[in-house]
C-alpha cells in the first residue's frame, strides 16, 4: 500500500487555491465566476493527488518499478476533470459573451421569476391561476357537466378557454430582440 | 393472466387507430379485452373453487425480488369477473352512447381498456409491489378518465382532486406494504398465511388501510367520488362503481383475514364504514342531479362493503362478497340508466325529468329491476346480500360495538331504500316540474345503448335466485375469515332479520313520501364542516406556504445560493473534521520534492493576483500562469499525463479567453461594497481551511488497500496496456469516460447554441464563401497600407502561391508571413503528433484526450493565423460529426466486445502478425480512445467557430464601417482596395465594391 501520509505543500496550495477560487465564485461578473470555477478545480485536483499518497514514478509499466508508481486511479480521475472543466469554461464564456451581448456587461443579474414569485407570495396572490372556484358548488359544477352524446337537446355548456390559450407573452423576449 | 395484460395493452395501444378507422363501432372491438378475462376467469371456476387456480410467475427484478407473480383465488376471480364483466358492458354501451363526432374518443377508448387491464392485474397479482403498481396505475387511468373533457374548468379541478387524495393515499399504503414485505414476505400470500406482528406491522396495516380509505371514498376523504361525475356517464359506471373504487374494498378483504384481529383495524373498519354508510346516504337524499344522487349512494354503499369485508367474521365477509357483486351488477346499471336518460332527453336534472317512464319503458324497467336490488327489494340480489349482513350483524349485536354497527346498518339501509326510490321517481316518473321550466321532448335511443343496463339489472334478479350456487362460489374466500360461517339464502323463514329488512323498506318508503319535509329538514341543519371545502382551503394554505417558501429560499441571487450551498459545505465538514483524529505532525511530510514548494507558491501567486487584479485579460494571463504551475506539480507528483492534459488545456483556455474578451469591457466593473466582499472574503478563507483540513484528514483515515493497487498488473493482462492510467480510462473505468466525454459533447453543443441562435449549424466558412464579404479582422488602422500599394504588382500563376489557404481573406493589416509560414510548416506535425499520441498513450503517455487536445491546439494555430476561412479549410467538417461520431465509437466499442462474447466495454485483445511490420497486438479500447481524441477535437473545433469564428462575424456585423476612422482613410484615399493584395485575386467582386468606395468589410453587401 502506497505511503499515504499528506504532503504539507500541496495541501497548503490546494486550500490556497479553493479559498481564492470560493472567493472568486461569489462574485457577480460571469468572468471572475469562471475564474473561480478553474481555482477551485485546481484546488480539488490537488486534494485529489494528496488522497493518492506520495508522489513516485510516472505510472507506467516498464518504465517505473511498480513500487516506485504514484497512484494511477486519482490521476484517471483528475484527467477527465481537467478536460471537463475545459468544456466548462468554454460553456460559462459563452454565458459571459451571450449576457455581454444581451446586456452589455456579463453580471449575473438577479433572477426576475424569483422575484415576481417573492413579491405575489408577499402580497398572498395566488402564484398561478389556479382551476379552483370556492364560490361554486358541486351541484353547480354538475349541472354544467353534460358528455357528447347524440341528444338533441340542452345546448352543450360553454368550454372554458382552453389553458394553454391563456398563456402571459412574456414580456423580456430573451433571444427575440 | 399475463398474456390477457398483453393483450389489454396491445388493445389500449392501438385503440386511438381502432376508433379512428371504424369511428363508435370501433368500441365492440375494444370490449374483446375485458370479455376475455371475465370468460377467460368464468372457465377456471372449478379450479378456483378447488383451491388450485391458476399461477404465473415471471421474474422481473430479481434484484429487488419483484415478480410479476399472479395468481387466481376466490376474491380475485370474483373481482375479475365483475371487472371483466361490466368492463365489456360498458364499453359496448360507449359505442352507442357518444356522439359520433365527439372529440378524443380515440384517447378515451385506449385509456378505459387500459383502465380494464390495470385493473385485472391489480386484482390478480400476487406480489406486494406489483399490487402498488398497478394500483397507481388505475389512479393514473382514472385521472385521465375523469379529466377527459379537459377544456372544462370542474373535469380539471375534479380529476386533479382524485388523483391528489388518491395518490396521497396510496403512497402511505406503498410504506406500509413495504414494511409488511420487509417484515413478512412481498408475496401476498405467503404474506396472509403467516401475518407477521409487531408494532411496525400495526403502523403498515392502518397505512395500508388508508390507502383502501382513500381509493374507496370513504369519509374524511369520501368527497372526490361525487366531484369525479364530471368524468362522462361511462366512466361514472365503470369505474366510480364497478371496478376502481371496489379495488379499496379488494384491498380490505385481501387483508382482513390475517389482520382483522387488530384491534385498530376493526376500530377503523367499522368506524369509517358506519359512518361513510349514513352520510352517503344522507347527502343522497337531497340532490337533484341523478348522478349526483347515485354518487353519494354509491359513498354509502362502499362505506357497507367496507363494514362487511373488514369485520373479519366469516358470515358477514359472506355476505360483504355477495354485496360486492351485487353492487357492481345494480349500480353499475343505474349510472348507464342515467346515461340513457341524459342522452335522450338533454338534462339529469330530476326536477325538470317527467314522463320519461312512458317514454322509455325499457330503460325505465330496467332502472326499476336494479333499484329493487340495490334497496333489497325480495328476491333481488341485494335482498340476498343484505339479508346474510343482517343475519351475520345479528349474531354480533350483543356487544356495545356491534350494536352501534347494526344500527349504522339499519340506518344507512333505510337512507339507501329512500334514496332509492327518490331516483326512479326522479328519472322516471311523472310529476309536476317547475313552471318556468319547458317539459323535456325525449329521443328514443337505440337498443345498443339500453341492452347492457338490462343485462346487468337481469342478472341481479337471475343470479339471486340460485343463491347457493353463489354462497358456494364465494365460500371458499369466506372461509379464510374467523368465526361461523354464514349462508346466503332467498327465504331464511320470519327470522329477526326478515323483521329488520321490511323495518328498513316501510321507514325508507316513510321517507320518501315525506321527502319535502326532509328536504326542508336537511336544509335547516347547517353542515358544520364540508370536507371539499376543507380540502379546498388546506390545498390554498398548501399554495401560499409554498410561495412563502419559494420567496424566503429562491432569491434569485446566485452568489447567495452559492454562499448558502458553501457555507453549509463547511459547517458540515467542520463538524465532521472535529470528529475526526487529526494526523500528528510525523504523519504528515513537508513535501515530496523540493520544488513543489517553489511551483506550488506560483500556482498560489498566480491565483491571488488574478482575484486581486481588475483588468480582465491581466486576471487571465494570471491564471494561466497558476494552471501552468499547477501541470508542473502534477509533473512532480508523478503524473505525466495530467502534465501533459493540463497544460493543453490551459493553452486552449487562455486562447479562448482572450477571444471573448476581445468583446468584453477591459476592466471588471466597479465594486463599491465593501462590506459584501468582506463576506466573501471570509467565506472563501473558511472554504480554504476546510479543503486543506479534509486534504490532511482523508489521506490518513485510509484503512482498506487501494482498488488500485492491482491496477498494474490489470492493466496489462486484461487491458493490454503499460500506460495504467489510459487502460483505467479507456477500460477499467470505461463507463466513466463515456459519460465524460457525454459531457463534453453537451457543453459544445451549449457554446454553440448560446452563439449560434438561429441554426444550430452556422455555416462552414470555405474560403470560397468569403467571395465578397471582406476582409476579416479589418478594424484596426491599416497603418502599412501605403507601403503595400507601392511595392504591390498582381500575383500570377504558382509561383506566388500562399502559404495558407485562406489568409487571403484576412485583413492585410492582420497578416503576418512569418506565422503564415510557421503555421505552414507545424500544422501537419502538430496533427502528427496528436495522432501518435493517441495511438501510443496506450503504453506512454498520451491518449485519446492529449490527442484530441493538441490538434485542437493546431485547429487553434490555423484559425489564429488565418482567420475563420481558414479554420473552414483547416477542418472542413461540422463539429456535430465529430461529436457523434466520438461518442458513437466510444459506444460501438462497447457493443463489440458483447459481440465478441465479453461483458460491455470489455477489452479484447487481438494479436497477428503483418509481414513487414511484425507482430502487431491490437486492443479494442483503442477505438474507444479515437472516439474520445473525435469528441476532444469536436469540442475545441465547436468552441472555436462558436466563439472565434461566429463572434468575429458578430463583432463585424455589429460595428458600421464609418465608425472605424481607418476603414473611412482608406476609403478617402481612393485606392482601389489595395490592387497589391491577394485580396485583388481571389475576390474579384469584392476588390470591385471596395474601388466604388463601400468599404472594405461589407463591400459585397
Amino acid at each position: 500500500m502506497i505511503d499515504t501520509a499528506p504532503n504539507l505543500t500541496l495541501v497548503v496550495v490546494a486550500g490556497a487555491l479553493a479559498a481564492v477560487g470560493v472567493y472568486l465564485l461569489l462574485e457577480r461578473s460571469l468572468t471572475r465566476v469562471l475564474l473561480g470555477v478553474i481555482f477551485l478545480s485546481n484546488a480539488v485536483n490537488v486534494v485529489f493527488l494528496v488522497a493518492g499518497g506520495r508522489a513516485g514514478g510516472a505510472p507506467i509499466i516498464g518504465s517505473t518499478d511498480e513500487d516506485a508508481m504514484s497512484d494511477p486511479l486519482p490521476q484517471a480521475m483528475v484527467l477527465t476533470a481537467i478536460v471537463i472543466t475545459l468544456g466548462m469554461t468554454a460553456f460559462l464564456l459563452a454565458l459571459a459573451y451571450r449576457s455581454w451581448q444581451l446586456n452589455h456587461h456579463d453580471e449575473v443579474q438577479d433572477d426576475l421569476e424569483d422575484r415576481r414569485v417573492a413579491a405575489r407570495a408577499a402580497a398572498d396572490l395566488a402564484a398561478y391561476e389556479s382551476d379552483d372556484d370556492e364560490t361554486r358548488t358541486l351541484e353547480q359544477e354538475a349541472a354544467d357537466v353534460h358528455d357528447e352524446t347524440g341528444a338533441p337537446v340542452g345546448a352543450p355548456p360553454e368550454p372554458d378557454a382552453a389553458p394553454g390559450s391563456r398563456r402571459v407573452e412574456s414580456a423580456e423576449g430573451g433571444d427575440v430582440r | 393472466m399475463l398474456l390477457l395484460l398483453v393483450v389489454h395493452a396491445a388493445l389500449a395501444l392501438l385503440a386511438p387507430v381502432v376508433v379512428r378507422r371504424l369511428g363508435r363501432k370501433g368500441f365492440f372491438g375494444l370490449a374483446l379485452a375485458p370479455a376475455a378475462a371475465a370468460v377467460w376467469a368464468l372457465t377456471r371456476t372449478r379450479a378456483v373453487l378447488a383451491g388450485d387456480g391458476p399461477v404465473e410467475t415471471v421474474a422481473w427484478v430479481p434484484a429487488l425480488d419483484i415478480e410479476l407473480a399472479f395468481r387466481l383465488d376466490t376474491l380475485s376471480w370474483l373481482m375479475v369477473v365483475v371487472v371483466g364483466g361490466v368492463g365489456a358492458l360498458v364499453l359496448v354501451y360507449c359505442a352507442a352512447y357518444f356522439s359520433a363526432t365527439a372529440s378524443g374518443l380515440g384517447r378515451f377508448g385506449g385509456v378505459l381498456v387500459a383502465f380494464a387491464g390495470a385493473m385485472l392485474g391489480l386484482v390478480t397479482t400476487d406480489d406486494l409491489l406489483m399490487l402498488y403498481v398497478f394500483w397507481e396505475l388505475t389512479t393514473v387511468f382514472s385521472y385521465l378518465l375523469i379529466g377527459h373533457y379537459s377544456d372544462r374548468k370542474a373535469s380539471r379541478r375534479a380529476a386533479m382532486q382524485a388523483i391528489v387524495l388518491t395518490t396521497a393515499g396510496g403512497l402511505a399504503m406503498f410504506v406500509g406494504l413495504v414494511v409488511l414485505g420487509e417484515t413478512g414476505s412481498y408475496r401476498l400470500s405467503e404474506l396472509l398465511a403467516d401475518p407477521p406482528t409487531g408494532s411496525a406491522v400495526t403502523a403498515a396495516v392502518v397505512l395500508v388501510l388508508v390507502g383502501a380509505v382513500s381509493k374507496s371514498a370513504l369519509v374524511p376523504l369520501h368527497f372526490w367520488l361525487p366531484a369525479a361525475m364530471a368524468a362522462p356517464t361511462p366512466v361514472s359506471a365503470y369505474l366510480h362503481a364497478a371496478a376502481m373504487v371496489k379495488a379499496g374494498i379488494y384491498l380490505v378483504a385481501r387483508f382482513a383475514p390475517g389482520f382483522s384481529d387488530l384491534g385498530v383495524w376493526t376500530a377503523i373498519v367499522s368506524v369509517l364504514g358506519t359512518w361513510t354508510l349514513v352520510h352517503g346516504g344522507y347527502r343522497a337524499l337531497r340532490q337533484y342531479d341523478l348522478k349526483l344522487v347515485l354518487a353519494f349512494g354509491t359513498v354509502s354503499q362502499l362505506g357497507l362493503l367496507v363494514l362487511l369485508v373488514g369485520l373479519g367474521s366469516q358470515a358477514t365477509a359472506l355476505a360483504g362478497l355477495a354485496m360486492l357483486g351485487a353492487h357492481a351488477m345494480f349500480k353499475a346499471a343505474l349510472f348507464l340508466v342515467v346515461g340513457v336518460v341524459d342522452a335522450a332527453t338533454g338534462t339529469r336534472d330530476l326536477r325538470r325529468l317527467s314522463g320519461v317512464g312512458r317514454a322509455l319503458p325499457v330503460t325505465a324497467a330496467a332502472g326499476a329491476l336494479a333499484t329493487l336490488s340495490m334497496v333489497g327489494m325480495w328476491p333481488f340480489a341485494g335482498f340476498v346480500a343484505k339479508e346474510a349482513a343482517l343475519e351475520a350483524l345479528l349474531h354480533e349485536a350483543g356487544t356495545l360495538g356491534g350494536a352501534l354497527v347494526l344500527a349504522g346498518v339499519v340506518v344507512g339501509s333505510m337512507l339507501t331504500v329512500a334514496y332509492g326510490l327518490r331516483f326512479w321517481w326522479g328519472a322516471f316518473a311523472s310529476k309536476p316540474t317547475a313552471d318556468d321550466d319547458e317539459p323535456v321532448t325525449v329521443t328514443r335511443p337505440s337498443l345498443v345503448l339500453v341492452a347492457p343496463a338490462a343485462v346487468l339489472a337481469l342478472l341481479g334478479l337471475v343470479l339471486a335466485l340460485v343463491p347457493g350456487t353463489g354462497e358456494e362460489l364465494l365460500t371458499p374466500h369466506a372461509a379464510t375469515y374467523p368465526g361461523e360461517a354464514g349462508h346466503l339464502v332467498l327465504w331464511a323463514g320470519f327470522t329477526p332479520a326478515l323483521g329488520l329488512s321490511a323495518l328498513v323498506l316501510t321507514a325508507g318508503a316513510a321517507l320518501f313520501v315525506a321527502r319535502a319535509r326532509v328536504e326542508r329538514l336537511q336544509a335547516r341543519v347547517a353542515v358544520p364542516l364540508e370536507a371539499d371545502l376543507v380540502y379546498r382551503r388546506a390545498m390554498r394554505r398548501l399554495d401560499d406556504a409554498a410561495a412563502d417558501l419559494t420567496a424566503l429560499t429562491q432569491r434569485g441571487s446566485l452568489p447567495f445560493y452559492l454562499g448558502v450551498i458553501l457555507v453549509t459545505l463547511v459547517v458540515l465538514q467542520s463538524v465532521a473534521l472535529v470528529g475526526a483524529p487529526a494526523p500528528s505532525w510525523a504523519d504528515v511530510r513537508l513535501w515530496d520534492r523540493p520544488a513543489q514548494v517553489v511551483v506550488g507558491a506560483l500556482a498560489v501567486a498566480g491565483a491571488v493576483l488574478a482575484a486581486n487584479s481588475r483588468r480582465r485579460l491581466k486576471a487571465v494571463v494570471l491564471a494561466g500562469v497558476s494552471g501552468y504551475a499547477i501541470a508542473a506539480l502534477f509533473m512532480l507528483h508523478g503524473a505525466p499525463d495530467l502534465a501533459l492534459t493540463q497544460v493543453l488545456v490551459e493553452t486552449i483556455t487562455l486562447v479562448v479567453f482572450v477571444l471573448v474578451l476581445r468583446r468584453l469591457p477591459a476592466y471588471f466593473s466597479v465594486r463599491p461594497l465593501a462590506a459584501s466582499r468582506w463576506v466573501r472574503l471570509v467565506i472563501g478563507a473558511a472554504a480554504g481551511v476546510v479543503v486543506a483540513g479534509m486534504a490532511l484528514v482523508a489521506p490518513t483515515a485510509r484503512v482498506h488497500t487501494p482498488v488500485s493497487a492491482d491496477f498494474a498488473e490489470e492493466a496489462y493482462v486484461f487491458g493490454g496496456g503499460r500506460n495504467i492510467v489510459n487502460v483505467t480510462l479507456v477500460d477499467i473505468r470505461a463507463w466513466d469516460t463515456m459519460g465524460e466525454i457525454a459531457v463534453l459533447l453537451v457543453a459544445a453543443t451549449g457554446v454553440a447554441s448560446l452563439i449560434f441562435l438561429l441554426t444550430r449549424s452556422g455555416s462552414r466558412f470555405r474560403s470560397a464563401d468569403a467571395r465578397g464579404t471582406g476582409y476579416v479582422w479589418a478594424g484596426v488602422p491599416d497603418r502599412t497600407a501605403a507601403l503595400r500599394r507601392l511595392g504591390g504588382r498582381p500575383a500570377v500563376g504558382g509561383r506566388d502561391r500562399e502559404w495558407l489557404r485562406a489568409g487571403s481573406t484576412l485583413a492585410p493589416q492582420r497578416r503576418s508571413v512569418i506565422f503564415e509560414i510557421a503555421t505552414r510548416m507545424l500544422f501537419h506535425s502538430m496533427v502528427l503528433a496528436g495522432l501518435y499520441l493517441l495511438f501510443a498513450g496506450h503504453n506512454s503517455p498520451g491518449g485519446g484526450f492529449a490527442g484530441g487536445l493538441v490538434v485542437g491546439v493546431a485547429l487553434i494555430v490555423r484559425y489564429l493565423a488565418g482567420g475563420r476561412y481558414e479554420l473552414g479549410e483547416a477542418a472542413p467538417v461540422h463539429p456535430g460529426l465529430l461529436l457523434g461520431l466520438g461518442l458513437f465509437l466510444s459506444a460501438g466499442v462497447g457493443l463489440l466486445a458483447i459481440l465478441a462474447g465479453g461483458s460491455l466495454l470489455e477489452s479484447v485483445i487481438v494479436e497477428f502478425a503483418v509481414p513487414v511490420l511484425g507482430p502487431v497486438k491490437l486492443v479494442t479500447s483503442v477505438f474507444f480512445d479515437i472516439g474520445v481524441f473525435l469528441l476532444v477535437i469536436g469540442l475545441v473545433l465547436d468552441v472555436l467557430r462558436s466563439l472565434g469564428a461566429e463572434i468575429d462575424r458578430h463583432t463585424e456585423d455589429a460595428a458600421p464601417d464609418a465608425s472605424d476612422p481607418d476603414a473611412v482613410d482608406r476609403d478617402d484615399d481612393g485606392d482601389p482596395g489595395g490592387a497589391g493584395t491577394p485580396m485583388h485575386r481571389t475576390t474579384t467582386e469584392a476588390a470591385g465594391a471596395v474601388a466604388t468606395g463601400t468599404g472594405t468589410r461589407e463591400g459585397g453587401r
